[in-house]
């Protein structure tokens, strides 16, 4: 018997219209886990590095990590991974909400989608009954309708439904895949879904999960529940309230924005507006989002409520959770909040990323200002920068004249326009837009998550640790209860809390070298056991001292899943998988040289010792100057076969 | 006389339809204990519209192998309410086991699933779905209500006519006098 996860996956080929149910190998649950961990491995195996994203051979994989629907509390994440239209490299994107859990109930760990339907299509899963069926009437439909339209045509309320809206139709790069209560919106997995002429799959199932230990399994939820309760009531002192808490950032609840507000900058990532925030507009702001968040909501089986249900009068109804909020705002550099909530509308109906889309928007603003773009580009572009907004939006969905350009991205678009617009591309790592944030300093610990993060974007990759000292007087407390720290490293990890911000010890020469990576290595083992294992980061790996952490997670493995999994296999395990998602994407030409952040990060940058940190860093992970992996790195971890291909392709010399 | 009346109160401002409490419920009834998860196996069941801001966590009651006509519409707040979509008309709020829908029944076999508020031995403190749903959108309170033992007439009237018209008069009088004599 299979525990935890279901054993079988679905293959659908949308080229042909074949459907099959395949066993997979329980060798590969050991190895990989399952959600990203075996997304990485099958993509490594049937994606060669000479598929381009929009490819009828490139795959696109949705999958339940391997937690989701146990009891496991928040286990509910869909990892989705394919290959970026903005980068050819490989992506992974994760949402929350109740389609992978329903997923697994029908009786599948993952649905892996190859070819390219010749006309629209969506797929309905109703456990063992799978149709691909007829999409046309549903063509430009927005994501929310969508999945309307397909509960009501299937007569079947608790079917749950992905779906892309206009920008995944048009295969814009930044186009997100959209369920209720969530999105995985980065890297423009929705285009690789709309290039499949994909409009949706709907899934229901009725089947059950099974539990290895169940007594003992049972016993661990409970003990998370009393921990999240804990968590709720006590906040972190010492830093700001929207990083006191666990869950996803919780901007649908608090009121106080100033830490967003003051440390990101505004516009296209230019200027930080600092003293923005004060009573008068927390007053305001707090007014208009009491009156449009009719209610807080979780994913499935989380007690958390970090998402808003937001209805705007005009606008159709949609679901809000985290950042996005004020990205938009921010971007266009507006002083209400109730803008933000009126373009989210729209952007969440068309489906697209809540991070790039704003930085794009902004860019195309720059630049008209700039006068790179004119009014010959862009005839009847309005004066006020809301409606600019708007009219830019609707454009690029349906990549209509400078929207089609647009729509690639800042990277793709900077190239096409030309005429300098190349010096205006300031903020994406890797071809991709990241969030906002210029500072004065070198942050040591964000250069090198920034630069080496496979997940390309950084709000995915942090957590765990403090982003700024600790007031003195609540250092010693703070380490008193910090029970998350990984065996071996209590006592390192205690004193740097502890010495953080003493005489000295400040960014960036501190920590030093060796810290930063070590650190570095514990935030991102994290989210790579999360994203395995499905739990939402936001109780996990994003927060501090959050319910999940490296000591109990591997009891939920074993327990649940029936697999012998100590802290320390578990590590080598995400370790394992951190070091193929790097695989498929060296194989795929990323190398040193694309690790860096944009010029203007910081103000003051240290080539220097920027290399020094990241020599050690590459050194601290097995992995050569050239950042990869090496023969005795990818040995260790089992991964033979990547160092054979290497040598065959000549990324490395035969040992 | 005293009797313990066990009650699942619901707050419909607090569901926020997360699910929760079919999970722990469907999992205390596995057998073993715990051993597996199927929502649909659950005693508790929420109906839940994202868009329409709808969450409404029911409990299985009866069991009834009739259907009824149905009640399409129910009302929140005076705001009329059905569970998903407009123009589909579904016995929306409804904890009955009945064979109009698949709800509250065993996916497998079909048999009816009904709220036994979990009961085990040693008892819970409280149900498991008042347990896991920490928004406290489900509580449980134990309550002692005084209660007279009555006979009710009505059914005691229904009861000797049955027997009246079955037997007829004279049968049923004779019996009577007979088991007063045993006293």
């Amino acid at each position: 018997m299979r525990y935890a996860e279901t054993g079988c996956v679905l293959e659908i080929d949308l080229s042909t219209g074949n459907i099959e149910r395949v066993e997979t190998d329980p060798q590969m649950t050991e190895s990989y886990l399952g959600g990203l961990g075996t997304n990485a491995k099958i993509l490594w195996d049937r994606v060669p590095p000479e598929v381009e994203p929009f490819s009828p051979e490139n795959l696109l994989i949705f999958s339940a990590g391997f937690l989701v629907s146990t009891p496991a509390p928040s286990a509910n994440r869909t990892i989705i991974t394919s290959l970026s239209p903005q980068n050819s490299l490989f992506a992974f994107s994760i949402m929350g909400g109740y389609w992978a859990p329903e997923l697994k109930f029908a009786g599948y760990d993952k649905v892996i989608v190859r070819g390219k339907a010749p006309q629209w299509v969506y797929i309905w899963i109703n456990n063992d009954k799978v149709e691909i069926r007829d999409a046309r009437h549903l063509q430009g439909r927005s994501t929310y309708e969508t999945a309307e339209m397909i509960r009501e045509e299937l007569n079947e309320p608790r079917a749950q439904v992905i779906s892309i809206g206009l920008a995944g139709e048009n295969r814009v790069y930044f186009a997100s895949i959209e369920t209720h209560r969530g999105s995985a919106s980065r890297l423009g997995l929705g285009a690789v879904m709309g290039d499949k002429r994909l409009k949706a799959i709907a899934v229901r199932g009725t089947k059950d999960i099974n539990i290895a230990k169940p007594l003992e399994f049972m016993n661990e939820c409970n003990k998370i529940l009393d921990y999240i309760q804990y968590r709720l009531n006590n906040p972190i002192p010492g830093v700001p309230p929207i990083l006191a808490y666990i869950g996803s950032p919780q901007e649908m609840a608090l009121h106080d924005e100033e830490w967003h507000l003051d440390s990101f900058a505004w516009g296209h990532a230019r200027k930080r507006r600092k003293g923005f925030w004060n009573k008068e507009v927390e007053k305001r702001w707090a007014e208009t989002m009491e009156s449009v968040r009719k209610r807080l909501i979780s994913c499935y089986n989380c007690p958390v409520r970090c998402a808003g249900i937001i209805e705007v009068p005009g606008c159709p109804t949609y679901i809000l959770k985290c950042f996005s909020k004020l990205t938009y705002v921010m971007a266009a550099e507006v002083d209400d909040l109730d803008f933000g909530f009126q373009i989210l509308s729209r952007a969440q109906h068309y489906g697209v990323d809540g991070f790039t889309a704003p930085q794009v928007l902004a860019f195309a603003v720059e630049l008209y200002e700039n006068g790179i773009l004119t009014d010959s580009d862009m005839e009847g572009f309005p004066k006020d920068n809301k409606e600019r907004f708007f009219w830019l939006l609707e454009r690029i969905v349906r990549r209509e004249g400078i929207g089609d350009v647009l729509a690639d991205g800042v990277y793709w678009a900077a190239r096409k326009i030309g005429r300098g617009a190349e010096a205006f591309d300031h903020n994406t790592i890797k071809k991709h837009e990241q969030v906002p944030i210029k500072l004065g300093m070198l942050n040591p610990i964000y250069y090198i998550m920034w630069s080496t993060g496979e997940k390309i974007n950084i709000t995915q990759i942090e957590g765990q640790i403090p982003q700024a000292p600790l007031p003195k007087e609540i250092r010693e407390e703070f380490v008193k209860d910090w029970i998350q720290v990984p065996t071996g490293k209590e006592e390192r990890f205690k004193q740097f809390i502890l010495e953080w911000g003493e005489e000295g010890k400040v960014f960036p020469f501190w920590p030093p070298p060796d810290l930063v990576a070590e650190l570095v290595e514990w935030q991102e083992i994290m989210h790579y056991i999360d994203d395995c294992l499905g739990l939402c980061a936001g109780v996990s790996s994003f927060p501090i001292k959050p319910p999940y952490h490296i000591h109990n997670l591997p009891l939920f493995v074993s327990y649940g899943g029936g697999l012998d999994v100590d802290e320390n296999e578990l590590w080598k395990i995400a370790t394992r998988v951190r070091n193929l998602v790097r695989a498929n994407n060296i194989r795929r030409g990323m190398r040193r040289e694309d690790e860096k952040p944009p010029e203007d990060h910081w103000k003051k940058r240290f080539p220097e010792y920027e290399k020094k940190l990241m020599d050690e860093y590459y050194k601290y992970r097995g992995w050569n100057s050239n950042g990869i992996p090496t023969k005795e790195t990818l040995m260790n971890l089992n991964l033979g076969y990547v160092y054979e291909d290497f040598v065959k392709r000549g990324i490395l010399k035969e040992e | 006389m005293k009797r313990k009346v066990k009650v699942l109160k619901i707050d419909l401002n607090k569901c926020m339809g997360c699910r929760a409490c079919e999970v722990a419920c469907a999992a205390f009834h596995a057998n073993p204990k715990y051993s597996n998860v199927n929502p649909a196996r659950s005693r508790i069941h929420v109906f839940r519209n994202e868009l329409k801001n709808v969450f409404v966590p029911v409990k299985s009651s009866f069991y009834t192998s009739a259907e009824c006509a149905g009640r399409p519409i129910y009302f929140i707040d005076e705001r009329p309410q059905s569970n998903y979509g407009d123009g589909i008309s579904v016995c929306g709020f409804c904890g009955a086991s009945c064979p109009s829908r698949d709800l509250f029944k065993e996916p497998d076999s079909g048999l009816p699933l009904k709220c036994d508020m979990c009961e085990d031995d040693p008892p819970l403190d409280e149900p498991m779905c008042a347990k896991w749903c920490l928004v406290d959108a489900i509580t449980y309170e134990e309550r002692e209500e005084e209660v007279e033992e009555e006979a009710k007439p009505d059914e005691m009237d229904s009861g000797v006519q049955a027997l009246i018209d079955k037997y007829g008069w004279e049968k049923v009088l004779d019996a009577v006098y007979r088991l007063s004599k045993k006293g």
